[in-house]
């Protein structure tokens, strides 16, 4: 029965996240304007909702330019790096019981697989554009992603050893007793960092860094191209945040400290968990200011990556301990 | 059906693996390493090895590569070096190499047709086994290359040390 449900479910979580990613440039823009004292996009139907729509309307129809100068092959085939990696790796996540792609083993490197894949969409954007600005863009992500790819890894190994399984669906099952944000909360921290860098979402922005590099490694890109990139980072956004919820707070498992809460569907309690999370994306994009770049490397290679590697010592003495 | 994936795989990785060597573009020869690589973890997945699969394309492909292409950005190799590479690249160089792997291939051929065929069913080797082979007898083999790579470590933070900037300003 898992089977049959789980090719059903392909088709829907592809264009879900596709669709869900439009939506949420458009509620983003109005959760920073009401956060930023203004009024954001309110004119496009009711409170604005088609905006989203508009904005797909205007770039399925603007002009699909390719820079004369650049790498051809590799500048279509970027974007669709960007995206088809993030959607591949939405085939493990665990919305509910019984409600998931496909559960395998090695999910959890799958999905470290899939996001170090993704490096190079955003590397070969860079290098075909054949634009100092975009291949700057470029190389800052190579070097952010790569380098934070290193602990993101790490950050998740506390989890794996705490479940005793790479499998996500194991790992949810395992947390129902108490949630891995109790013990884990050092790997929360430095995954949630990592999944910032990651995604280059704003505060870790750097590849795109508009004040300095126009728009970074996507400044040659329009219509349909940009929009794949687009959705590529509000993809890599959700999937921070359903990971986060899956690997931290217990993924379906309704909040035990809440009475009547298993009366509420799994599913539902997976996509509250997770819209707190892309909030908090949101918030963080409002509210705090962009690094330097160096500082944001050598924050890495210099706290979060030792931070990570104590944290997987500990762990790993902690459960031996206990075992014996 | 592992069958045909697997010819399937090891035909795109035998192809791409040719065209990594004779492109002429740095970049191009990178992507197509990659390919090669990810068709590499097909086949080791088919083969029954999920672990090793996930653990090629998270290092090899998604951290050394990425640093090869890296450099190959920093160093913005154009039309010129695309050329330099040709005539690098004579049709006599290929003598050489051509005879080596002629012999290779008729050994394998050897082994193919006269000894027993290897076969493609394996059994299924998840990441805990992995973990506790790797933990239990090959345990020296381990701690050796953890060895080696500290010391690679210390060599480049050696190499990374700020006082070597400073000390340059110092010169007249």
């Amino acid at each position: 029965m898992i089977v049959d449900w789980s090719y059903i479910l392909i088709l829907p979580v592809a264009v879900g996240a596709l669709v869900f990613a439009l939506v949420l440039v458009w509620w983003e823009r109005r959760l920073l304007g009401w956060w930023q004292d203004r009024l954001g996009p309110n004119r496009v139907g009711p409170f604005g909702v088609l905006q989203a729509l508009a904005d797909a309307v205007k770039l399925f129809t603007k002009e699909d330019w390719l820079p004369p100068f650049g790498d051809r092959a590799f500048f279509i085939m970027a974007p669709a790096i960007v995206a088809g990696s993030m959607l591949m790796a939405y085939v493990i996540i665990p919305f509910g019981p019984d409600l998931y792609i496909t559960d395998s083993n090695i999910a959890v490197l799958f999905f470290l697989a899939m996001s170090s894949l993704a490096v190079y969409g955003v590397l070969l954007a860079g290098l075909s554009s054949n634009n100092k600005y975009a291949m700057l863009g470029g190389l800052r992500a190579a070097a952010q992603m790569v380098t934070y790819e290193v602990f993101m890894g790490l950050s998740l190994m506390g989890v794996v050893i705490h479940a005793g399984s790479f499998s996500l669906v194991a790992i949810v099952e395992s947390q129902q007793g108490m949630w891995y944000i109790f013990p884990q909360c050092v790997g929360f921290l430095i995954f949630f960092l990592a999944g910032l860098a990651e995604s280059h979402r704003l505060p870790f922005d750097l590849p795109e860094a508009e004040h300095e590099l126009t728009a970074g490694f996507h400044t040659e890109y329009s219509g349909m191209k940009f929009a794949l990139i687009m959705a590529g980072e509000y993809l890599a956004m959700v999937l921070t945040s359903a990971l986060v919820v899956t690997l931290f707070f217990g993924g379906w498992l309704a909040p035990t400290f809440l009475p009547g809460a298993e009366y509420i569907p799994p599913v539902v309690w997976f996509g509250l968990k997770t819209a707190v999370f892309i909030h908090l994306f949101v918030l963080l994009r409002a509210a705090i200011p962009r690094p330097r770049y160096d500082q944001l490397m050598s924050l890495g290679w210099k706290i979060l990556l030792p931070l990570s590697l104590l944290n997987l010592l500990v762990t790993g003495a902690a459960s031996l301990w206990l075992e014996h | 059906m592992a069958l045909a994936l697997f010819y399937v795989a090891a035909a795109v990785a035998l192809a791409s693996t040719v065209l990594v060597i004779t492109r002429r573009n740095a970049a191009h020869a990178l992507i197509y390493l990659v390919v090669s690589l990810l068709s590499i973890a097909v086949i080791f997945f088919l083969l029954g090895a999920p672990f090793a699969a996930a653990l090629e394309i998270v290092i090899y492909a998604g951290a050394i590569v990425v640093l090869f292409l890296f450099v190959v950005m920093m160093l913005n190799l154009g039309r010129r070096s695309a050329e330099r590479e040709r005539l690098w690249l004579r049709p006599g160089m290929w003598i050489g190499p051509a005879i080596l792997v002629g012999v290779l291939l008729l050994e394998m051929l050897y082994v193919i047709v006269l000894d027993a065929p290897g076969t493609t069913r394996g059994t299924v080797v998840g990441p805990k086994e992995v973990g506790t082979a790797l933990f239990g007898p090959y345990l020296l083999a381990v701690e050796l290359a953890a060895m080696l790579l500290l010391a690679a470590l210390i060599g480049a933070y050696h190499l990374g040390r700020r006082y070597l900037g400073d000390r340059r300003e110092d010169l007249p």
